[in-house]
């Protein structure tokens, strides 16, 4: 502890350098609401932590060709409180707004969210079923990649040494297009999800699904994306039948473990339930109904 | 355990008049302000110059020889000054003493505190280090060596009893069996106590239920972790500030585990962030003072959450059986309970009190209570409020719903058919004085809360509870200040923060000024007399009759001062509206004094007014309430959301009636959170592993409803205001409400608590196996 190094770099290519160069334990450090808790709880011993919130650049929401773009250092408040994203995007902001307390998601950032690498975290289900790339850069330059591709298992990703995720593009929805999010916690808040599901629809003009995403949350070793939910809804109108072949697909989807915040049975089953829920909020919310 | 109550104690009888401070509204709450600015100071906030920081060892193992401590390379370290383990303890006696509520051992407490011969659950204490640092202080820890024998362990309480249960004392052969038994085992304590003959009454019962009930342990969950501050001085005498309930039992208990005389030890007590009978217990007071002494500099000690779960506190879990019979017309005739009480690692459970508090709500003829004090490697059992009485009462509350169900009854009027009055004799002694229980009940069936229909998946629970109030030594002063303010010294821990209130109002109530003439002062243990711990609701109560004992008494000297002024006999002076007046008109024509010109006077007639009581309180009057529950049970998930909670209980009087709600909103917060989520969870190796706020999950302010209170006033008969304690008795209804409301919306009872989501939805589809996904 008494080694700890803390660098603010003012470029994203300094903080590169330093990750890059760092022999032992490095964390970046955005929020702070997962590193600083993890450190006074003795849980890591960083040799290095490198903040990343000086740099120009990687904060603000804007608007880009075809999409949204915002930055690693953006916190949940300032997606939250976007008038023009987070009307776009309902179920991203359904899964910030789950994130901690008023005060964690006035600091806490989604890209944190996301390389902390939580099977649990609750923006990175409806950024995986919303198609959302994550702009990364590192020594060997900038490459994009799918979210789903980011958190590999609890507390690891694929980014190589050195890589930080700089920003978020997430590409604009066709119209009829819902998403939400749901997730089940113990406690009605400051919990962590037991399950956590979001869906995506896109309805064409007569109300017939065209599009279906669903990603689930804290069921298995890593977020997942579900690529059947598109075989229970496409083609149909989101009906009783529909919800019902979607809460299987959510089920069968499950590889969770048994452990002090739910049991397998519990997780494989509720998963179903909130798949069934989640996308009746998404089907409102397509059909352009109140959300 | 103790002796029966003193005839030498202190009782006053209750005095009917009108009141004109207490029941009212105090200007405001003297403590208030500076906590929510963050100005209090609790024992973190204490910082001494030259102050080193202290951090703890603790056993990984939930049981565990010791081979070996090896301090060396942790002592060598730059910036440690002292490293304390079991040999600078002086091992203990078998020597029993009251602690709160619950009895200790003194042999078990120098073994709580700091591991001798075993280490007996995961965070017990091996060693001590005090460094200049906190990181210092953490990287000698990682230096100490310590080689244990790895034991089997038992976590439960059922496995714990079982014949080859892994032993934790060799030494413990059950108290209670005859002849002694030939084995050591883990339960320490078989206890019976009876009245009438059971089997003769269930002969005659039409109805009998039987059932079995499984309570998690649950921690008290304070805000504020144990801290403690502590300089030893070149003169040998030890200050310590620290988060207590009680500093008068806690300077005894470090004398004693230190060896050192009472009077040269002072010990302060700060601020409390929330105690709960938790703060009952030396846990780093004893360290921290060795640690001073070695390293001749200040130590503080402020635990983290992680060990605060780990190892202080918590509640007993339990296991339970109850089998009560009533006849069709609703008289129960007679009630049975079989109790094991998890007491941790070290005997002393809440069993005692449970037994207690068990059937006391019911008058009944004929009751068996059969119980086990049972060691486990788990933390040592610390009391929490009403400490063991939520857990039986979820059982006895349960098997009454279901017998009122059998029999058609509505529960409420079940429970009138059979309530405990004036007069019922208890199965563990004593008679019932005046109390207010069928009141509470007959207020419960007034509720608006009874008359809002329920919607589907919704059910309502009715449970009612009972504690008693302790009384205990207590000793206050009063100071009337030249400006004729009065300034109160009292001893009994402001745990509620309500108490200065209290004691400020029932001062101007006696004095005839108002409350905010009145300031009451915390002490610390070298300015009063002794004072018992702040447990048992006693704080208020106890605490008020030593300062009306003490207010009188200045009252008496106020008399003098206008005897001696007005050249008359002192029994020719009375008091009365906050002035010394002439007895009668024979007494002669002189203006009355007020306290201020009394004050003012005081000098020339003789030297200040004070006045001061030491007591022993007796034969407080116990308190019982009734709560009303509506639950709303998601089938698909298995979630329970609490819609809304209703609280009426007997305060006697409510000397400060919104801070009484306060105590009861309170309490059954913390009795849903028992109910929803909170429990004590292992893992293979009996370590716990959810040892903080985010997976031992206390409600948060969104899982509560609105908590409706409403106060019955059936006079204490032995205290002058009536008062009767009022901290306990709301933590024992809300789990067993919860269940019966639970069953209400589904049918289906829970027998295990917590009732959380996986546990419902299991019970809800073991019922409806093939319910769809929705």
């Amino acid at each position: 502890m008494t080694d700890l190094r803390y660098e603010a770099p003012a470029t994203a290519d300094a903080a590169i350098a330093l990750l890059a160069k760092a022999t032992g334990t490095t964390r970046i450090l955005a929020g702070g609401t997962d590193v600083l808790v993890q450190l006074h709880a003795d849980m890591i011993e960083p040799e290095l932590v490198v903040d990343i919130k000086r740099i120009p650049g990687l904060n603000g929401i804007s608007r880009e060709a075809g999409g949204w773009r915002f930055g690693a250092t953006a916190t949940g408040i300032e997606l939250m409180d976007h008038e023009g994203f987070s009307k776009a995007w309902p179920g991203i902001i359904d899964g910030v707004k789950l994130i901690g307390s008023m005060q964690v998601k006035g600091r806490a950032t989604v890209a944190g969210n996301l390389c902390n690498a939580s099977p649990a975290a609750d923006s990175v289900p409806p950024l995986m079923s919303s198609g959302v790339i994550a702009t990364v850069v590192g020594p060997n330059g900038k490459r994009d990649i799918p979210v789903s591709d980011v958190c590999t298992g609890p507390g690891k990703t694929s980014l190589a040494k050195g890589e930080i995720v700089t920003s978020f593009f997430v590409p604009d929805a066709p119209p009829h297009s819902g998403s939400a999010y749901l997730r089940f916690t113990p406690r009605t808040e400051m919990d962590i999800a037991v399950v956590g599901v979001s869906v995506n629809i896109t309805l064409d003009a007569s109300g017939t699904c065209t599009a279906a995403t669903m990603a689930l949350g804290a069921v298995a070793e890593k977020p997942i994306l579900v690529p059947d939910a598109a075989k229970a809804l496409v083609g149909t109108k989101v009906d009783e039948a529909a919800l019902d072949k979607l809460a299987a697909v959510a089920s069968a989807a499950c590889r969770p473990i048994d452990d002090k915040r739910g049991t397998k049975i519990f997780r494989i089953k509720v998963a179903g339930v909130l798949a069934k829920r989640t996308a009746a909020i998404a089907l409102q919310r397509a059909k352009g109904g109140a959300k | 355990m103790g002796r029966p109550p003193s005839p030498f104690g202190t009782m006053i009888k209750y005095e009917p008049k009108a009141l004109h401070v207490i029941g009212g509204k105090p200007t405001d709450r003297p403590d208030a302000i500076d906590k929510v600015t963050g100005r209090a100071r609790y024992a973190a906030d204490i910082n001494l110059p030259g102050q080193l920081f202290g951090k703890v060892l603790r056993s990984p193992h939930a049981h565990a020889n010791i081979l070996s401590i090896d301090v060396s390379a942790a002592e060598k370290l730059p910036g440690v000054k002292a490293v304390v383990t079991r040999d600078d303890f002086p091992d203990m006696e078998v020597e029993y003493a009251a602690s709160g509520e619950l009895m200790i051992n003194f042999k078990d407490v120098t073994r709580n505190m700091m591991a001798r011969e075993k280490v007996l659950y995961d965070g017990h204490p091996v060693a001590a280090v005090a460094a200049t640092s906190e990181a210092i202080a953490k990287k000698a820890l990682k230096l100490i060596k310590v080689e244990y024998e790895v034991l089997p362990h038992v976590i439960n309480v059922v496995e714990a009893m079982q014949p080859g249960a892994p032993v934790l004392h060799d030494d413990m052969f059950t108290r209670g069996v005859e002849p002694k038994p030939e084995k050591p085992s883990n339960v320490a304590l078989r206890m019976t106590s009876k009245l009438g003959d059971v089997e003769a009454g269930f002969k005659k019962a039409d109805v009998i239920i039987e059932r079995e009930y499984n309570t998690a342990a649950t921690h008290q969950g304070y805000i504020e972790p144990h801290a403690s501050v502590a300089h030893y001085t070149d003169g040998g005498v030890a200050e310590v500030w620290t988060a207590t309930q009680g500093h008068f039992v806690f300077r005894a208990q470090i004398a004693k585990l230190l060896k050192m005389d009472i009077s040269k030890v002072k010990v302060t007590p700060c601020e409390l962030g929330g105690g709960f009978g938790g703060k009952n217990n030396v846990y780093l007071e004893p360290l921290a003072v060795k640690l001073s002494q070695k390293s001749r500099r200040p130590v503080k000690m402020v635990m983290t959450r992680d060990e605060v779960f780990r190892a202080s506190g918590p509640t007993s879990g339990t296991n339970v059986k109850v089998k009560m019979g009533a006849t069709k017309d609703g008289k129960i005739t007679a009630a049975f309970a079989e109790m094991n009480y998890q007491a941790g690692a070290f005997a002393g459970s809440s069993l005692g009190l449970a037994a207690i508090t068990v059937f006391t709500r019911y008058d009944l003829e004929n009751v068996l209570v059969v119980g086990h004090d049972v060691v486990c490697n788990r933390p040592k059992v610390a009391a929490y409020r009403a400490p063991g009485a939520p857990m039986i009462a979820f059982g006895v509350e349960g098997v009454v719903d279901e017998l009122a169900e059998a029999l058609k009854i509505d529960p409420i009027e079940f429970r009138l058919r059979n309530a405990a009055k004036e007069g019922t004799q208890t199965h563990f002694g004593p008679k019932l004085a005046r109390i207010g229980y069928i009141e509470t009940l007959e207020r419960a069936k007034q509720l608006d809360h009874l008359k809002i229909p329920l919607g589907p998946n919704q059910g309502r629970g009715v449970a009612t509870g009972f504690w008693f109030t302790l009384g205990m030594e207590t000793s206050a002063t009063i100071n009337i200040n030249e400006d004729g303010t009065a300034s109160v010294i009292f001893g009994t821990v402001d745990v509620t923060g309500g108490m200065r209130s209290a004691f400020s109002m029932i001062v101007a109530e006696e004095l005839g000024i108002t409350a905010d003439k009145v300031r009451a002062i915390p002490s610390d243990t070298s300015v009063l007399g002794f004072n018992f711990m702040t447990a048992g609701s006693r704080g208020t109560t106890a605490g008020s009759m030593a300062v009306v004992k003490a207010t009188r008494n200045a009252i008496a000297r106020m008399c003098e001062i206008a005897a001696r002024k007005w050249g008359v006999d002192q029994d020719q002076v009375v008091f009365e509206n906050g002035h010394c007046r002439p007895a009668g008109s024979n007494v002669g024509d002189f203006e009355p004094l007020s306290v201020p010109a009394l004050a003012k006077e005081a000098s020339y007639y003789g030297g200040t007014i004070a006045g001061h009581a030491e007591i022993n309180v007796v034969n407080q009057g116990p308190g019982f309430g009734t709560h009303v529950v509506d639950v709303e049970v998601d089938r698909q998930t298995g979630a329970v959301k609490v819609l809304r909670y209703s609280i009426v209980q007997d305060a006697g009087k409510a000397v400060f009636p919104d801070f009484v709600k306060g105590q009861w909103h309170g309490a059954a917060a913390q009795g849903i959170g028992m109910a929803l989520n909170e429990e004590y969870l292992y893992n293979d190796k009996g370590q716990m592993i959810n040892a903080g706020f985010l997976d031992y999950r206390i409600p948060v302010a969104s899982d509560l409803p609105y908590l409706h209170a409403e106060i019955v006033e059936v006079p204490n008969p032995n205290h002058p205001y009536g008062v009767r304690g009022v901290g306990e008795v709301p933590i024992i209804p809300p789990i067993a409400a919860i269940a019966n409301a639970i069953y209400d919306a589904t049918g289906v009872r829970v027998y295990e608590q917590p009732f959380s989501p996986p546990r419902i939805l299991a019970a809800l589809d073991a019922v409806a196996p093939k319910m769809a996904a929705e």
